[in-house]
């Protein structure tokens, strides 16, 4: 058993384990702290920064899902510094990829869309780029839209960690990357692929979903991996 | 108290947000007593007049006529409203965007199996390289995004803009609603 | 760990045998001519001047007096191939083999060859201080007997006989060495925290992923002393207590990968690496690690998982390398020159080594002094040397009367310097001072006819190229950023652009994920800073005072360069 800290989440006392994040102890407490890459049962990167919060005496923002929690410390979830940065951060991932909501098999269960509504952006102020992007629908029974893709690498890493097969990775650099299967091939062609479907469940967009789902009809359940997380806890 | 002026403009757009504004229903007649409807797809008004208080603009900014339309309008109105995905964000009619406005030209007049296949020359815009939501063209006052935003939404919005308030777009509405 | 074993290894007697041996062999020798091996002198052909030099010298008999190495780098790329000859000190510069026949008749003449003679008492050498470029030019990279023979692998063997480990991260924390990558982190607080932490086994890195754009100070180190960066290694490792090193060098430094892996090949050989290292029961090993060539494999977490096979991409810190680096194992993460370092302040002192430099920053730095400047190259200089003396003494001042505009250190996460801070002392805190940073030290000079948004441009394009993706801020931020001032060289820039401008840079520094996105927006920041009506004439007036930009102002509309289709 580990010892036990406390902290203040906004100002309230809240009590933790000190190998919680304080993003499980934001949960635990229904402080609300924005997540894209983040998904209980797999490993945490820090990578969207949405999940930045500030805490008292450091000068950095830390990612709330990778950082632990200690003794006395005082995070702030909720600065105006915060929402401005968390805003064009979202703002930016629409200018990134192609994501047109009214015609999306996600709308409505989308956590960009989510994301976006959260922060009540009501338009993006920085310009589109109109990536071109492919859509890989080589495969059986799931589609990969590359236009909605967000690059939280949720679908490479429940692939990698709790399929164990691998299939998705990341080819190159900035914002030229993209998830790849195998070795940059069609979907429908990967010989790793067990067609387990994790990765479909685990997108927080549109961007792997089934084939015959129409506008709105793709609703992912990543809760799969939560309940996986907790057998694999009990198991221990 | 003295009538606001209120437009509407169809831009690129399939014109499901005026339908949504009409389903706003018996309403109408509340928001007909603060306001008169001076240039709308829905009334038989040719020019677009000066000294509007509110224009709901429809549509993406897609070819050089919705470009000079909107310029005009612009000059011309005092709160100028983004009203819809299209004009917001440029919705379905920006998917283009990422082929470029050539292949969509090839695709509707070249493909298909036609007797003479040819490219429009003069009854149709000239199309832009690139469809622009209508903020970056212009200076938008208010966005109300939607596909369409709900009359709900609409009612509410244009209330809150004719009795002078804020309006609070974000309560009711997001992209692709 | 300092017990003796009995003396059946190759003990330190066997070392000073070497030594002996390599002197006296030189000895025979009434001259030893150097030709540098360097990159820049090898792009230049020095490869062939050395060959026909040797050639000359046993056609006329002098094989038995006169020896020809491949040397080092003097620092004076720009008059590359060049050639010194010892014990003379004799520099010629813009040799090439036909050269060679006047250079051996002049051997032992009072007066060295007027046309190609490069004198070594001006300012360029005068007002540098060598340490990390020690005996440049004349010794043999690619024997350890003659890095042995000039007092290589002394310090070695100090430290693994007469000091324990403590001793000597308690010698470095004393003589006051930060890291020479760019962040000037205190490197004796780095090794005790690698030494303290648990774990088993604890490993060793050298980072000499070099990549800001004109920089080539590690690679010169790699190229001409890899001995002397093999035994800062050992010593690391044996004062943090590690049994493996990595030297990771990006795969388009060829000639430092060979030089490195050849060095520790003769180092394993004379048991200088390998178990019961100069016969004490210290063990350690160096492997060389290609990289692939990705600026952000020079972030110490990405490098790391590069190391590992995985794809270069940084996590989070904390945990920081020291307490789990390289397969979760505390590691000990420095840079080539940092590294480079070592032997000198084991050997001399930390005293001595405190002496140099400012308060807070101790000992030298290799500058690459490069762009618009009469004598570029690389030179090492003390800390708290000014910004006007690297120029105006050491580099030679501007080339054709042009005046001084800024000059760019760390690269593209660094700043740049206007001529109002051309008396700024070059340390850590000074630079940070005014929105630079120290950095690896490419130093980047450039004149009137610089267009500062242009070079703010080029910076950010090359972030832009090199993020890894992974973190949204940097990945999309830097394209953002890139976009506007592209618009904004291009004439279709609007004031609020400008807005947009500062506000993505400030999220791109405070929420970017590792150092390469945090720091991608200081050249933009930093020439705003002191640039600021540049911008603004680009935007505002539609021109640019440098004349570089070609400025076509349009309509924000018809950015996309293309016409409206019909």
């Amino acid at each position: 058993m580990s010892g036990v800290v406390t902290l203040k989440i906004n100002g309230i006392d809240v009590g933790a384990q000190e190998n919680e994040t304080i993003l499980d102890v934001a949960r635990e407490n229904d402080i609300f702290i924005p997540t894209l890459c983040y998904l209980e049962g797999l490993s945490r990167i820090g990578a969207c920064r949405l999940c930045l919060v500030e805490v008292k005496g450091i000068s950095k923002l830390l990612p709330a899902c990778a950082t632990t929690v200690a003794e006395g410390m005082e995070v702030f979830t909720d600065t105006d510094r915060l929402r401005k940065y968390r805003r064009l951060i979202v703002e930016m991932l629409f200018t990134e990829g192609n994501h047109v909501c009214s015609v999306c098999v996600a709308n409505g269960h989308c956590e960009l869309q989510t994301l976006a509504q959260q922060h009540e952006i009501d338009y993006v102020s920085l310009p589109y780029l109109y990536p071109q992007r492919t859509v890989d629908a080589s495969h059986e029974r799931f589609v990969f839209d590359h236009n909605r893709c967000v690059l939280c690498t949720r679908c490479v890493r429940v692939c990698d960690e709790v399929e164990g097969a691998h299939t998705w990775d990341i080819r190159g650099r900035g914002i030229e990357s993209g998830v790849i299967t195998d070795l940059n091939q069609p979907w429908g062609t990967s010989v790793t692929c067990t067609s387990c479907g994790k990765c479909v469940q685990a997108c927080p967009t549109g961007a792997l979903f089934m084939k015959g789902k129409s506008v709105g009809e793709m609703v992912h359940s990543p809760s799969f991996l939560t309940f996986l997380a907790q057998m694999r806890e009990a198991k221990k | 108290m003295t009538k606001k002026r209120l437009a509407t403009v169809w831009l690129d757009g399939c014109s499901g947000c005026h339908m949504s504004f009409l389903d706003i229903d018996e309403r109408l007649l509340l928001l007909a007593d603060k306001l008169d409807l001076v240039y709308s797809p829905l009334v038989d008004q040719k020019t677009f007049p000066d000294k509007v208080d509110i224009t709901l603009v429809e549509g993406a900014v897609s070819s050089e006529e919705d470009l000079h339309k909107i310029q005009h309008i612009r000059a011309h109105t005092r709160i100028l409203v983004a009203f819809g995905d299209c004009a917001v964000t440029g919705n379905v009619p920006s998917l283009r965007n990422s082929v470029g406005a050539e292949s969509v030209l090839r695709r509707a007049y070249m493909e298909p199996d036609l007797i003479n296949p040819q490219f429009p020359t003069d009854v149709i815009p000239a199309l832009l390289p690139v469809v622009r939501p209508v903020h970056a063209v212009v200076k938008v006052d208010v966005h109300i995004p939607g596909c369409p935003p709900s009359a709900d939404t609409i009612f509410s919005v244009v209330s809150d803009l004719l009795s002078g308030k804020s309006p609070e777009v974000m309560t009711s509405t997001h992209f692709g609603a | 760990m300092t017990t003796k074993l009995p003396q059946s290894q190759l003990p330190e007697e066997e070392i000073l045998r070497v030594a002996e041996q390599e002197q006296e062999e030189k000895s025979q020798y009434q001259r030893h001519i150097y030709v540098c091996m360097g990159a820049a002198c090898l792009a230049a052909g020095s490869a062939t001047v050395k060959d026909s030099l040797s050639e000359v010298v046993d056609q006329n008999g002098f094989a038995g007096r006169c020896a020809v190495h491949g040397g080092g780098c003097r620092g004076l790329c720009a008059e590359g191939p060049t050639v010194t000859i010892e014990p003379d000190d004799v520099l010629y510069g813009k040799i090439t083999p036909q050269d060679a026949p006047d250079i051996i008749k002049n051997l032992g003449k009072k007066r060295p060859l007027e046309r190609l003679h490069r004198p070594t008492d001006r300012p360029f050498f005068l007002r540098q201080q060598r340490i990390v470029l020690e005996l440049a030019g004349k010794v043999n990279s690619e024997r350890i007997e003659d890095y042995i023979a000039s007092g290589g692998y002394k310090s070695l063997l100090k430290a693994v006989h007469e000091m324990s480990p403590v001793e000597v991260i308690n010698e470095i924390t004393r003589s006051g060495l930060r890291g020479r990558g760019g962040a000037g982190y205190s490197t004796g607080l780095k090794w005790r925290t690698v030494a303290k932490a648990d774990g088993h086994p604890k490993y060793v890195i050298c980072n000499g992923d070099e990549g800001d754009p004109g920089a080539f100070m590690d690679r010169s180190v790699m190229d001409d002393y890899p001995f002397r960066l093999l035994e800062g290694i050992t010593i690391a490792a044996y004062a943090v207590g590690a049994e493996q090193g990595y030297v990771y060098i990006r795969a388009e430094y060829p000639l430092s990968v060979r030089r490195v892996q050849n060095a520790i090949r003769q180092a394993q050989r004379l048991n200088l690496l390998g178990n019961q290292i100069a016969g004490t029961a210290f063990n350690f090993d160096v492997q060389v690690r290609v990289g692939a060539g990705a600026f952000v494999c020079g972030e110490e977490t990405a490098l790391i998982a590069s190391i590992e096979g995985k794809r270069g991409q940084p996590r989070p810190r904390p945990p920081y390398p020291a307490t789990a680096g390289l397969w979760g194992k505390p590691t000990l993460i420095n840079n080539v020159e940092t590294f480079a370092n070592i032997p000198a302040i084991i050997r001399n002192g930390a005293d001595w080594f405190a002496s140099i430099g400012t308060e807070k920053s101790k000992g030298t730095k290799v500058f690459a002094l490069t762009g618009n400047i009469n004598h570029s190259g690389l030179i090492e200089v003390p800390m708290g040397i000014t910004l006007r003396e690297i120029i105006y003494d050491i580099g030679g001042g501007i080339p054709n009367g042009k005046r001084f505009k800024a000059a760019q250190t760390g690269g593209p996460s660094g700043g740049c310097i206007p001529e109002e801070h051309l008396d700024i002392s070059m340390d850590y805190e000074s630079l940070a001072g005014i929105g630079s940073i120290m950095g690896s030290g490419g130093l980047i000079v450039m004149d009137e006819d610089s267009c500062m948004v242009n070079v703010a441009k080029y910076f950010m394009e090359f972030c832009m190229t090199e993020s890894c993706g992974k973190c949204i801020p940097c990945r999309v931020g830097t394209a953002q950023i890139y976009r506007i001032l592209d618009n904004t060289t291009r004439g279709t820039a609007t004031l609020s652009d400008l807005e947009q401008l500062e506000m993505l840079c400030d999220m791109v520094r405070h929420t970017s994920l590792c150092g390469l996105g945090q720091a991608a927006p200081n050249p933009v920041l930093s020439t705003l800073r002191f640039f600021r009506d540049e911008y603004l004439m680009h935007i505002v007036e539609k021109r640019c005072p440098a004349g570089v930009c070609h400025l076509h102002p349009e309509p924000a509309l018809y950015n996309d360069t293309k016409e409206s289709v019909r």
